[in-house]
């Protein structure tokens, strides 16, 4: 055990997918030509202002809610000054003192426990542009496409107490932000970034030790990796005697180590101060309780409906809510065919292999929920076996087919006729004399190694049951 | 008279007759800039692109070298912007094309917009057309002087603590600062967005009413324009003030207001009084602090809306010789030590200093705070005023080079103009005499948000019963 306790906040970005950009009419869009998709008003020429995107406001305040947080009706905008070549206007706009939200908390589960993280604030603002550093002409390139995409950042309480947590954390709020459609949220196109604050504390202290803050992470494994690298740099640098500096490091995923960006003396005064050229305003709050009305089912509610109203268990249930496609593919399919444990099965087994062989999400699968239950009731009702009904997925994937088309063309409905089935039982008993003394003497379960050579026999088409069947009653004309 | 002289009503009225034709009016106004602005260096560059002269309202006109207008090199008199030619036209600049207008050209202002005289251009200065050897007010110098030289039938400038209002004063023209949100802002290069707004100076109050009616209206791309409905503001012209209250605020005649001034303003005042106005002495006790305020909240915002000229995408870029820091900063920093001349980089660095963390409070909160009780003083007084009344310079034009060096004296320039930026309300400036020397003095009305009216009503009441603004200089 550990003599320290690890104390971790996160700040997320988040880019909403709004149609156009936050401030101007550009469309909102990732992998345009660089500097195709801008306007006077995001390349921040001189004179032009910014007017706000009302939906990127609305999409805030449907992010608020979800994190249960308080929703700031007075809606003001700051500008946060520093200089850098991708930031056109020489400032960023904010939101300083009244964050859109603000108090919010998400429930995660960590290992089994159940643990409430503390939202502090999740503020709108604007995405800055992109360097792209031309190594081979020793120069740096500009692109602002994304100059003025909405984001929202989500900045957490000082509440997780290890990097797993974190990793739990991020994953329960990436699901609930793809619940809510605010944005894709894909790390790999930058539209969610995490930045992470670490200290390390002796267990029972209540003050916090000294943070640093970790930039630069691709993917919420290398979050969980360079804050286990970064907390036990900390505690050698501790229990060496020395003293943890407050400052900025980037994560290099390559070395997988931290490297420092700055230190708290070259930290920027961002001269913080309300945006002029955006009068503050107050929204109605009918327009705040519109969003909520609108808001999806979110996944821990969707979890626990899942498992009381239709008897899954929690694993089947979490595999479900773990993508959103997936729980609403499931409940249509329910619709067609009330079986909800069997419908599970399919989801969670076949289809979820199909997807991640084909990496595909649900939605982009030619498969309808209809098509999907029709092959269901198929295997249910024997025409053909568990084994050749997940083929039969497979061919309908291919070919864009139905369950009953499929099997039709291909010959794979089950054999279940008396005397086609008699002509290999009476094979497989010649063959195996021993086996068929074993169950004449009282060994009944035997017969299940039979039922196996005659399936073989069959090309996997026979009906096992009836195999079962007839075996034993030609064997002990029971 | 020649048709440059005119006025535009005067000049529309010919044109409607048949009597003269837009393009002739037009090449007159350049003939007359081909003579005298050698002298009165009012203008920039000339425009590029011959105007359309189809339009209704064919009224030749000169653009304050900071309205965004396409295709023409806009710099606010600034190295830093030297090659930048604007892809997009400002709302004003839309409107005035929409109207019929002829733009002349760029005329010159004051290093973007920091400055009461027209010297801090990067241009040199613009001259006055009553006395070369003094200067035309600023920032929108060029803009007056054009305008009082007969170079330009009316102009657009902008005003953040005066810029329209003393430069008309110190040119003997009418200029008018709207109401905060009723013109658009958006083309303007911002100074102090939450003061500046854009407006007309033109030969007489007629004018002033009819390039309102052009520059007037909601833009949605400004969120500060307020989505009003536009009067007919000619509909104001009504000679007749009697039974208007007008205000004299007591802290207006101080000390350091030159005594011709005075005289002209209490003048003025008779003769309204005189036309039935009822004049009343009132109070604006907070006004003493207004040119602190707004030294503090104009520079706060002027630091930040100058950090877009860094060298990085359009204007000036510089890079010194050898490495000092990185490529980077070094580019930032010759970059904007060349493009900036000296009032500039004074104010950016008063401003970052207003804004910085542990600063904050005490200048920048402050400042707006006090910047609440001027508006509430002058809110108190339109309870029970139609207008309010003062001079609009403490002093008529000065020599080129007598103040330049003198920041603080200069900044005292603006001293009754400022309140009104400060609270967002309507100001105008009319002429109201001259000085034994020779050089206009001017009369300023501040009015209630959106009761422009008002203003043009006085002034044209004013001007009915004077002669002030028929006088031309000698050039």
């Amino acid at each position: 055990m550990s003599q320290f306790e690890t104390v971790i906040g996160l700040e997320v970005h988040l880019q909403l997918n709004t149609k156009t950009k936050i401030f101007c009419s550009c469309a909102n869009q990732y992998g345009c030509p660089p500097n195709t998709n801008v306007c006077p008003v995001c390349l921040g020429l001189p004179g032009t202002l910014p007017v706000l995107n009302h939906q990127a406001l609305l999409s805030g305040i449907k992010v608020g809610l979800a994190l249960n947080a308080e929703i700031n009706s007075f809606i003001k905008f700051d500008r946060k000054n520093y200089y850098y070549p991708d930031l056109p206007k020489g400032y960023q706009i904010s939101q300083f003192d009244f964050p859109v939200a603000k108090k919010g908390f998400l429930n995660i589960k960590s290992g089994n426990q159940e643990k409430r993280i503390g939202i502090t604030r999740a503020h709108l603002e604007e995405d800055a542009g992109k360097l792209v550093h031309d190594n081979s002409s020793n120069c740096s390139l500009a692109d602002f496409n994304r100059t003025g995409t909405p984001l929202i950042e989500i900045v957490t309480e000082p509440d997780l107490r290890s990097p797993q947590e974190a990793y739990d954390y991020l994953n329960t709020l990436k699901l609930t932000l793809q619940y809510l459609g605010v944005s894709d949220c894909d790390m790999e196109k930058g539209s969610l970034r995490c930045d992470a604050n670490v200290s390390i504390r002796p267990v029972g202290d209540t003050k916090l030790g000294t943070k640093t803050e970790l930039k630069n992470m691709n993917s919420f494994r290398a979050v969980k990796t360079a804050l286990e690298y970064e907390v036990r740099r900390h505690e050698q640098v501790i229990l060496a005697g020395g003293k943890i500096v407050q400052e900025t490091l980037l994560w290099n995923d390559e070395k997988a180590i931290t490297i420092t960006m700055r230190s708290k003396e070259q930290a920027h005064d961002y001269r913080y101060f309300p945006d002029p050229d955006l009068v503050p305003f107050t929204i109605d709050y009918k327009v705040i309780d519109g969003v909520r009305a609108e808001l999806p089912e979110l996944p821990q509610v969707k979890f626990i409906r899942f498992v009381s109203q239709y008897g899954l268990t929690d694993y089947d249930a979490n595999i479900l809510v773990a993508d959103p496609g997936m729980a609403d593919y499931f409940e249509t399919s329910l619709k067609e065919y009330p079986h909800a444990k069997k419908i599970a099965n399919w989801l969670g087994g076949p289809v979820l292999m199909e997807l991640n062989n084909r990496k595909k999400s649900i939605g982009e699968l030619k498969l309808s929920p209809k098509d999907l239950v029709v092959l269901i009731a198929r295997v249910e009702d024997g025409v053909v076996s568990n084994l050749v009904g997940k083929e039969v997925l497979t061919a309908m994937l291919d070919e864009g087919k139905g369950a009953d088309e499929i099997i039709k063309e291909k010959g794979l409905a089950q054999v279940s006729d008396d005397s086609s089935l008699m002509l290999i039982i009476d094979e497989v008993i010649a063959q195996n004399p021993a086996v068929v003394e074993q169950i004449k003497s009282g060994k009944p379960n035997a017969a299940g190694f039979l039922v196996g050579q005659a399936m073989k026999k069959s090309g996997g088409r026979a009906n096992p049951k009836k195999l079962n069947e007839l075996i034993t009653r030609r064997i002990t004309g029971a | 008279m020649s048709l440059h002289q005119l006025t535009a009503h005067a000049l529309l009225d010919l044109i409607k007759s048949g009597k003269t034709s837009p393009k002739e009016a037009y090449a007159d106004v350049l003939m007359r800039v081909l003579a005298v602005d050698p002298k009165v260096k009012a203008y920039v560059h000339m425009a590029h692109c011959e105007p359309d002269f189809s339009g209704a309202m064919p009224i030749p006109i000169a653009i304050k070298d900071n309205l965004c207008t396409k295709q023409e090199e806009i710099t606010c008199a600034s190295r830093i912007l030297k090659g930048f030619i604007s892809p997009y036209d400002a709302g004003v600049i839309e409107r005035v094309k929409n109207s019929g207008g002829t733009i002349l050209g760029i005329v010159n202002m004051d290093e973007f917009a920091f400055g009461s005289s027209c010297e801090t251009s990067c241009y040199g200065p613009t001259y006055n057309p009553w006395n070369l050897e003094c200067v035309p007010g600023g920032s929108s110098g060029g803009s007056a002087a054009s305008v009082a030289a007969d170079e330009a039938t009316w102009a657009l400038g902008s005003d953040t603590g005066g810029s329209i209002r003393q430069p008309a004063s110190f040119c003997g023209i009418v200029g008018l600062k709207p109401t905060y949100g009723r013109v658009s802002r958006y083309g303007l290069i911002a100074f102090a967005s939450s003061l500046d707004q854009i407006g007309p100076l033109t030969k007489d109050v007629r004018d002033c009413a009819l390039l309102m009616n052009i520059i007037s209206g909601y833009d949605q791309r400004d969120s500060t324009s307020v989505n009003e409905a536009v009067p007919d503001y000619t509909k104001a012209l009504v000679n007749d003030v009697r039974g208007l209250k007008i205000g004299i605020p007591k802290e207006a005649f101080v000390e350091g207001l030159n005594g011709e001034v005075r005289q002209a303003v209490e003048d003025s005042l008779n003769l309204l009084k005189k036309l039935g106005a009822v004049i009343k002495e009132v109070s604006l006790p907070h006004t003493p602090y207004a040119v602190a305020t707004y030294y503090i909240v104009a520079t706060a915002e002027a630091s930040s809306n100058l950090a877009r000229f860094d060298g990085v995408r359009f204007g000036l870029r510089a890079q010194p010789a050898s490495v000092r820091k990185n490529a980077l900063v070094d580019m930032y920093e010759e970059t904007r030590s060349k493009g900036f001349g000296d009032e500039a980089k004074r104010r950016i660095m008063l401003g970052t200093y207003a804004l910085s963390s542990g600063y904050y409070d005490a200048y920048y909160l402050r400042g707006q705070k006090a910047r609440t009780l001027i508006k509430n003083d002058l809110d108190e007084v339109f309870k029970d005023c139609d207008v309010i009344m003062t001079p609009t310079s403490p002093t008529v034009s000065f020599k080129v080079g007598e103040k330049i060096s003198d920041p603080l004296s200069m900044y005292l320039s603006d001293i009754y103009t400022i309140p009104a930026n400060l609270a967002g309300i309507p100001a105008i400036s009319i002429p109201c005499g001259f000085s034994k020397s020779g050089l206009p003095i001017g009369l300023q009305l501040m009015g209630k948000a959106f009761d422009e009216e008002m203003l043009l009503r006085v002034s044209y009441t004013y001007e009915q019963n004077t002669e002030w603004h028929l006088k031309k200089p000698n050039l």
